[in-house]
């Protein structure tokens, strides 16, 4: 039996870095908030003091800050034709769990997307022809301008002390930023981290081959910044345990610290950890949200009544939330209807790990930063013509190393046995003069009719609610794209001096088990009609106007780049049509 | 067990545990309600005063002068009393004059003495009028029925008669006079540290009875398993390298370029001097800076010893990352060892807490961000603890004397004994 | 000590009292940012002492395997002397070998490889099948060309190797279990033990950074970024410390 707690203005699901955003916008609006947090608190100097967050095995292997399969999964197919099956232990993506979400255990590059990502099938249309995209492709604009989020993207920057340097300030093209970038309004908070040796040399030997390198925009800081909510970050020390490690110095944008510690000053503000979120609760009418169910560690259900939810979770857990409650119509890709669970999609990633002779290059791989290095932006979205090439997509790609780790970052050359006394000697000859971007060439994922959500017919998890079933699979489309950029990515290792090099091809069939990204987007996508998106511009239910669907998985399809400076932007500007449209009218922002 | 050192003086505690015998006489209780600015006035030096700090109701976020709160000394545990105008449990019924002298001369109303964890000497210097102010405002708050059992001390310090001896050694009657040769403001300063803020509360020695070594004033003292910093102007281990501004970011924020304030002085600050005006904080800078510094300068331990080289390793190894290689740590972030008030202290108690155990810096308005330092019992043993202390307390100019295994070994037993730093 | 009454806990009693007194043992976040002292978890060290996974029999065949995997050469041990066998120990013994936190649920179905591994065994009893499976197929002396009666632990180094390969390739029958999917496991978990942390007990005294020269658990590198192509110049350190952290004898 359910314990009903005292109504509040608003709940929210998920204390990440949107929960976060919205929590603080809408507390500073005057509303009483409370979040839920299926996870737990989490700080530096209790879960990931400098004194042990630097451990390889407990936090990269054993994967201690993310969220446990035991917990809850999905199940994964390739194609419909097959079952799917659960994922046991996390591979392709690793789902955050905890206050701060993927904010504590990010790697902070902080992206915007190209201006034409927001209007990517006009745009393909009006350059290519429709007939130039695969006939299953279901790409779609997104209901927003990249020039009507650029403010929000700029106040995620200030907000997280984003490094960079502008290579579009206000139209005018900057020397030593990135020249394809949207127009910005104003340079980045903070400069650049200095790079290291092999992120300098590929910087040098891009330019050799006529492209403009940058360096990555970076969340590790470059020097100690306050930001505008007063909260104070200090200097990256380049530690090398970036992503999937808490950061122990204050030097990783993440909302610990960056808003936390504002937020939870606020007399109007509550957040519950250890608590989830199963279902959100309707009127009899379907059409108006009552609220959140959710149950503690000890078992016991609590009813959150509000007047406004927000759903700020991970991608496939703001689209369970959605079908597990029965709002929207979900998506039937044999009958091609219905919203919730379409367009699903996740990034093309490759590698191109190189080897340089050790008398000549010590690169130093351990001292890095999560969003350190050099990039080029050439073969991004549509910067380059694709008529050509036959695809359509790209992605930035650069030498982006982040850490020298030695379970995860010893590489041998191809030909190299996996194990004996050759493997081992071809590991101590290598491991200072070698280069392992990691996510080297970050390549878009379009999405395609038959790449989708659904709720799995036979696993559950331990409140006995079905799990997602993700299908998924790479399209020629972007294994074209991915051969093309991997090739370009390999010729500036050569112009560098490599002497042998590891090209290693994003392939199909997509594997479950195989690190890439966790930039999973889509499932409860905007967009400007009811019959092919979830939610309209402003991230609005388009079936429950009180409620509102914050995350990537409003993506109508992924672009190359990481998300969360667009998932960011896309909070803020979502809190601000609540600000300014929502509370003075409660109701649909967009009529259908 | 919850205990608020910086109220604690060493011994004691506080009101009669009989407050409902108290005097039923005529109360003072209703006088002047509509007087706003003696009401705001008064307001303002239970601030200053942080009397909340032990008057709070544990129990009741919503209470703070309701009494209750368990304060440990090392005689036992006193309880600090009601102090809301409840007639029958709080101080409703007390005249002017009751209340005076229970404030100003540690008297109860029924003629028990209090103990000095209620700092009367202190505020023995206060002026009639601000006695009065404060009494207008606690009239206003909401009365609280809340009967508190005040002390449980052992014998003989159950003994409150045994307070008129202590009375005669340490407590001097007679308000705060001031120097006619030096500034207004540093005449404010002397005021609010010798009189309602009571920093010598803490940051005074004290004799073996609790009571101040009066000509070493606010020259640093240890209690509650911290070391509260000499606040002269002393070069080896005051506050010599601050500038006034440094002082006044200190109490405002709770943080400045070399410092964060944790333990019991995050608390201070929290609900005490971060509510203090512009005027009040630059005075007490001026005062503070205008102190004589006192102690000859030493000689650090030599970078050769190898207690130095192994804490110069650890130092390198796992606490560079934070405070950089230099000491010198992130402006308002992380202190900055070279300029710690706490790092420099005559005894290391401070650095060996917070190594061992951790510590929050307090949060305030103008400084949310909070900053924590995590814990070092698991990673470092007693002889490593002491190594990197003796380092720290002896490099960048610091003199501060080695570190022995032994002190380190009973900061680790103890545990940490502060709720002030864990808030 | 230190267990009266804290103000985030009167904060969180008063937000439950509102619901009826309630005790939910899930936390209100609330005025500040939660914190106590004493309350990190840092990783469990591991401390010699007796076996607590591999029985007797097992230990001289994962010994070899783990000796094989990493042979020692002159300037490094190899995987049993690095200490990766008692690494495995403890893991196995502990909430790796358990599969701790993992889905458990079934149904287990075989699925396709990208599909991700779908068995319903631990880790734990993994190994042990493994390893009375490579043992009796030695004794039985299965392999062609392979002796009779012979442990693993027995067989030449050349034959060790072979019968490794023979697990490689999935073409060594080892009655119900996956010899494929246990090597790329025994691989994974023999690497991950001469690489991880000391404190796990493998990478003794840091052999295997010190091989290769990754600093370790080092949290500043801000003085040497931009030192392009200069060797970092301080010993690797682990999260345990290093001798140079207890101070000389004088």
């Amino acid at each position: 039996m359910a314990r009903r707690l005292p109504r509040k203005d608003v709940v929210i699901v998920g204390l990440g870095w949107t929960g976060s955003i919205l929590a603080n916008e809408l507390t500073d609006a005057g509303l009483e908030v409370a979040a839920i947090e299926r996870g737990p608190w989490r700080a530096a100097a209790t879960d990931y003091p400098p004194n042990w967050a630097q451990d390889e095995l407990r936090y990269r292997i054993r994967h201690e800050l993310f969220l446990q399969p035991a917990q809850t999964t999905f199940t994964f197919r390739n194609k419909m034709s097959q079952t799917g099956l659960p994922i046991r232990n996390w591979g392709a993506f690793m789902p955050p769990n905890g206050v701060g979400g993927g904010g504590v255990h990010w790697n902070a590059e902080t992206w915007r997307f190209l201006p034409t990502d927001f209007v990517l099938r006009t745009h393909l249309t009006q350059r290519y022809g429709a007939r130039f995209l695969p006939a299953d492709m279901t790409i779609q604009d997104w209901g927003v301008t990249y020039a009507e989020l650029e403010p929000h993207y700029d106040r995620f920057e200030y907000l997280c002390g984003t490094c960079g340097q502008a290579g579009n300030l206000q139209g005018q093209i900057l020397e030593g930023g990135n020249p394809f970038e949207g127009p910005r309004s104003r340079a980045y908070p903070n400069p650049p981290q200095p790079q290291p040796f092999s992120h300098t040399l590929f910087a040098q030997a891009a330019r050799t081959l006529g492209y403009r390198p940058f360096p990555q925009p970076s969340g590790n800081l470059s020097r100690e910044y306050r930001n505008p909510l007063g909260v104070r970050q200090g200097p990256c020390s380049y530690c090398g345990f970036c992503e999937w490690f808490g950061c122990g110095n204050y030097s990783k944008a993440s909302p610990q610290t960056t808003i936390l510690p504002v937020l939870v000053r606020k007399a109007n503000f509550v957040a519950r950890d250890r608590c989830e979120v199963t279902r959100i609760n309707l009127d009899p009418s379907g059409r108006r949200a009552t609220g959140v169910t959710f149950v503690d560690t000890s078992g016991q259900e609590w009813e959150q009544p509000a007047d406004l939810v927000l759903v700020c979770a991970y991608t496939i857990f703001n689209v369970q939330l959605l079908m597990l409650s029965n709002i929207g119509q979900r998506y039937d890709p044999v009958a091609n209807r219905g919203v919730i669970g379409r367009n699903f999609t996740h990034q093309t990633i490759s590698d191109v790990v190189s080897f340089f002779d050790p008398k000549k290059f010590i690169f130093n791989p351990f001292i890095a930063s999560g969003a350190i290095g050099m990039c080029i932006d050439e073969f991004n979205g549509d910067n380059f013509d694709h008529g050509p090439h036959g695809f359509v997509g790209g992605g930035y790609m650069g030498q982006v190393q982040t850490n020298g780790r030695p379970i995860e970052t010893t590489p041998v050359p191809p030909g190299t046995p996996k194990w004996g006394a050759k493997w081992k000697q071809a590991v101590k000859e290598n491991y200072l003069s070698a280069t392992k971007p990691g996510t080297g060439v970050h390549g878009s994922m379009y999405s395609y009719r038959d790449v989708y959500l659904d709720l799995d017919p036979t696993y559950k998890d331990r409140f006995g609610r079905p799990l997602v079933r993700i299908t998924m699979d790479f399209h020629d489309n972007e294994l074209k794209q991915n051969r093309f950029l991997t090739d370009r990515f390999a010729e500036i290792f050569q112009a560098m001096g490599a002497r042998q090099m590891d090209k290693q091809y994003r392939r199909a069939p997509y594997d479950i088990g195989d690190y890439q990204t966790t930039h999973l987007c889509g499932g409860a996508i905007m967009g400007t009609d009811p019959k092919t998106s979830a939610l309209n511009r402003y991230l609005q239910s388009w079936d429950v106007p009180n409620l509102f669907v914050i995350g990537a998985s409003a993506f109508p399809q992924n672009a190359g780049y990481n998300p969360t400076g667009t998932v960011a932007a896309l909070a803020y500007w979502s809190a601000e049509a609540i600000r300014t449209r929502y509370l003075k009218s409660p109701g649909p922002l967009v009529h259908a | 067990m919850l205990s608020c050192a910086r109220k604690l003086l060493l011994a004691m505690a506080l009101l009669a545990a009989s407050l409902s015998a108290c005097s039923r006489a005529q109360g003072d209780g209703h006088a002047n309600r509509q007087n706003f600015d003696l009401i705001q006035r008064g307001r303002y030096l239970v601030t200053l005063g942080d009397c909340t700090a032990c008057h709070a109701d544990p129990r009741r976020s919503d209470s703070p002068f309701g009494g209750g709160r368990p304060v440990a000394t090392p005689f036992g545990t006193v309880v600090a009393p009601n102090i809301t105008p409840d007639a029958q449990t709080g101080i409703g019924n007390w005249t002017a004059q009751q209340f005076d002298e229970a404030v100003r001369r540690g008297r109860m109303p029924n003629g028990k003495r209090l103990y000095p964890a209620m700092p009367f000497p202190y505020f023995a210097r206060m002026s009639v009028a601000d006695l009065g102010a404060i009494r207008a405002y606690l009239n206003t708050v909401k009365p609280v029925h809340h009967a508190v059992v005040s002390d449980r001390l052992p014998f003989p310090f159950s003994i409150r008669a045994s307070m008129i001896f202590w009375d005669w050694l340490y407590y001097r009657p007679g308000e705060w006079q001031p120097h006619p040769d030096r500034s207004a403001a540093w005449n404010r300063g002397s005021y609010i540290v010798s009189g309602p803020g009571h920093c010598g509360a803490c940051h005074t020695p004290k004799t073996l009875l609790g009571g101040d070594e009066q000509h070493r004033a606010l020259q640093g003292y240890a209690l509650e398993g911290w070391f509260a910093p000499d606040l002269t102007g002393d070069a080896q281990h005051g506050l010599a390298a601050w500038t006034a501004e440094d002082i006044v970011a200190y109490l405002k924020t709770g943080h400045n370029r070399f410092d964060a304030a944790s333990g019991p002085m995050a608390e201070e600050v929290k609900d005490s001097s971060s509510g203090m005006n512009a005027q009040d904080l630059a005075a007490i800078a001026t005062y503070l800076k205008g102190e004589e510094s006192v102690s000859q300068r030493q000689a650090p331990l030599p970078a050769s010893d190898p207690v130095m080289v192994a804490g110069a390793a650890i130092y390198r190894d796992v606490c560079s990352g934070c405070h950089k290689i230099d000491g010198s740590g992130v402006p308002y972030l992380i202190p900055d060892l070279a300029g710690s008030a706490a790092v420099a202290s005559r005894e290391p108690t401070t650095v060996v807490q917070v190594i061992l155990h951790g510590a929050a810096s307090v949060a305030t308005r103008e400084e949310p961000t909070g900053p924590q330092m995590p814990s070092y019992a698991w990673q470092l043993n007693d002889v490593q603890v002491a190594a990197v202390a003796s380092y720290v307390r002896n490099s960048w100019g610091h003199a501060a004397g080695s570190v022995t295994e032994s002190a380190v070994h009973s900061v680790r037993e103890s545990g940490q004994g502060q709720d002030s730093g864990a808030r | 000590m230190s267990d009266g009454i804290r103000r985030r806990d009167v904060l969180t009693g008063a937000a439950l009292a509102l619901v009826g007194g309630a005790a939910a043992r899930a936390g209100v976040i609330k005025g500040e940012l939660p914190w106590r002292p004493d309350t990190a978890s840092p990783p469990p060290r591991v401390e010699p002492g007796p076996w607590q996974f591999f029985t007797p029999e097992e230990l001289p065949t994962i010994e070899a395997l783990a000796d094989r995997i990493i042979p020692p050469d002159s300037q490094t041990p190899g995987g049993k002397d690095a200490g990766c066998v008692v690494f495995l120990d403890r893991q196995l013994a502990g909430a790796y070998g358990s599969a701790e936190g993992l889905y458990e649920r079934g149904p287990f179905i075989q699925g396709a490889e990208q599909q991700g591994p779908q068995s319903s065994k631990t880790p734990a009893q993994t190994y042990r099948a493994a390893l009375q499976a490579i043992d009796q197929y030695c004794r039985e002396g299965r392999g062609s060309g392979m002796p009779r009666g012979k442990h693993f632990a027995e067989l030449a180094p050349e034959q060790q190797d072979e019968m490794l390969h023979g697990l490689e390739g999935g073409t060594v029958d080892m009655s119900g279990v996956d010899a494929k999917q246990f090597f790329t496991t025994l691989l994974k978990d023999i690497q991950d033990g001469f690489f991880a942390d000391p404190i796990y007990g493998g990478n003794r005294d840091m052999c295997a950074w010190k091989m290769i020269g990754f600093p370790g658990a080092r949290y500043d590198y801000r003085d040497w970024v931009s030192r392009h192509n200069e060797r970092y110049p301080l010993p690797p350190v682990s999260i345990g410390g290093r001798a140079d952290w207890t101070p000389r004898q004088r």
